[in-house]
């Protein structure tokens, strides 16, 4: 039986640029935003699992610095997604 | 050393997951149900918005939108509830070793040395920070007032029983908020003047023992706080009795074809989980439900040990036929293998019967275990289910994940 994935407009999957480290760590480094731009990790600051009552959903949660700004990036199974911060018109 | 045992439950777990998940759907009555078109279309959960609408658990979905005519009614996703039941284990393994999950939502929890109730708030904290759903926890010196606890306060909650105040707290419930107490239960207690749990505690042992037999000494002992079972560890491979299935069929059952079809499709389950746990098994019993939900059981022996679901199936077809008149349509049907010994053990061979054919075939159910493992379960099939999709196309051993458990692991059926 295979797990169904719900979608809203919330939850925005991005294209992540990611290294695996020799300790077994992930580190996102990079990911691209819904309009194709580039943005660059600059820092991960805090890794835990945490649910996004936002999005909707569940995973490891990456809090990064991008461009200065604080952003949660989180790894869910097999995918990335980005809380949406305003409603999409 | 007195023993602190926690015993958590997520609250209205099914619906809770889906409001996680789907945002949309949050403020709104929901109910997770089976499938309608499946005749499965009963309430599994349902949020506190849909318990204060009155929909309840068993409901039938239509009657529980009767209730509430707004009620947003979601099939289940089993796969993601399995997600958040290993997360779950994972936050619990940070403080013990000593778990055993109770169904997908619950769980023991032996902490014993550390303090109780300030692990049990860091556990409902990390479960809400982590999964975004709630969860009760029960403190107490055994499983089930541990369990009793859980109960009490919800959602998000803390309840302690100890030995200082179960008497306050434990004794007025109501004597079905007890486990093991069902609806029949209850009610022969209440006929003998027992409606709480500290009435319960009080009656004679004798009179429990005489109505109830060997579960009156174990309803005494759980109303008195003496239970003392321990908390098994998950890991360790609880002793299993029997193995069956059952399923409520897409429609009724009409002829003997129809139940043949049936039949081989639970025997198939059966057997690929007998041959999974390395069982044969000596006795094989089926149940049957008619339309009007009229059921019985009807078990025969084996005239030697398998695990082959040919030549269960045709057990279990002639032990139908012998004690089945056909007084109405079938709506359910149940096959559980029983008497199991190890796979490896001994056999007297005969000279009567046709051993290498046996063997044979039980290399060939081997061999559709290994393709169904790879390939998915309906890559290969018998030619009879074919008869019927809609019968042959149930898949028990893959949809039927969840099995039922019970308190006494020494009588669990897997």
């Amino acid at each position: 039986m295979r797990e169904m994935r719900y979608q809203n407009d919330n939850k925005v999957y991005v294209k992540v640029e990611a290294l695996f480290l020799p300790d077994g760590r992930l580190k996102p480094v990079a990911f691209w935003w819904e309009s194709g731009r580039r943005y660059g990790i600059d820092k991960v600051t805090e890794v835990c699992r945490a649910a996004s009552l936002k999005a909707g959903g569940i995973g490891m949660r990456y809090t990064c610095m991008v461009c200065g700004r604080q952003t949660y990036l989180f790894y869910e199974e097999d995918r990335w997604f980005i809380e949406r911060k305003r409603r999409q018109k | 050393m007195q023993r602190v045992i926690l015993h958590t439950d997520m609250n209205n777990f099914y619906a809770s997951v889906e409001c996680v998940h789907r945002p949309d759907i949050r403020g709104c009555p929901v109910a997770v149900g089976g499938d309608e078109q499946l005749r499965h279309g009963i309430v599994l959960a349902k949020n506190d918005i849909a318990k204060a609408a009155g929909v309840r658990t068993g409901q039938a979905l239509w009657q529980a939108r009767e209730r509430c005519p707004n009620l947003v009614t979601l099939k289940p996703n089993y796969p993601l509830y399995l997600r958040y039941a290993k997360f779950a284990r994972q936050i619990y393994s940070g403080f013990t070793d000593k778990i055993e999950p109770f169904g997908l939502d619950e769980a023991w929890i032996d902490v014993s040395g550390d303090n109780g109730i300030l692990v049990a708030d860091q556990i409902r904290s990390r479960i809400k920070k982590e999964l975004g759903v709630t969860a009760s926890v029960g403190v107490s010196y055994n499983k089930i007032f541990a369990k009793l606890g859980s109960d009490i306060k919800k959602p998000d909650a803390t309840t302690l029983i100890s030995q200082k105040n179960f008497k306050l707290v434990a004794w007025p419930l109501p004597v079905e908020e007890l486990l093991y107490v069902g609806r029949a239960t209850k009610s022969k207690l209440n006929r003998f003047g027992i409606s709480t749990i500290g009435e319960l505690a009080a009656a004679p042992v004798l009179l429990l023992r005489n109505v109830f037999g060997k579960v009156g000494d174990v309803l005494h002992r759980f109303a008195n706080g003496l239970d003392d079972s321990p908390v098994t560890r998950a890991d360790e491979e609880s002793l299993i009795k029997s193995i069956g299935n059952s399923t409520t069929t897409p429609r009724d059952l009409v002829c003997g074809e129809d139940v043949k079809i049936i039949l081989f499709v639970l025997c198939e389950s059966v057997c690929a989980r007998m041959r999974e746990h390395g069982f044969m098994c000596r006795t094989v019993a089926i149940s049957v439900r008619d339309n009007e939900l009229f059921c019985f059981e009807r078990q025969t022996k084996l005239s030697r040990p398998s695990c082959v679901s040919a030549q269960i199936a045709h057990t279990a077809m002639r032990l139908f036929v012998r004690e089945y008149g056909w007084q109405k349509p079938i709506r359910s049907l149940g096959v559980r293998c029983a008497d199991l010994i190890p796979a490896d053990s001994p056999m007297q061979t005969s000279l009567l019967c046709d051993e290498e054919g046996l063997r044979k075939q039980e290399t060939l159910e081997r061999t559709i275990d290994a393709l169904r493992g790879r390939f998915g379960h309906f890559c290969i099939q018998r030619a009879c289910v074919l008869a019927d999709r809609s019968l042959g196309g149930l898949n028990p051993k893959g949809d039927h994940i969840i099995h039922p458990v019970g308190f006494f692991k020494d009588g669990t059926e897997q």
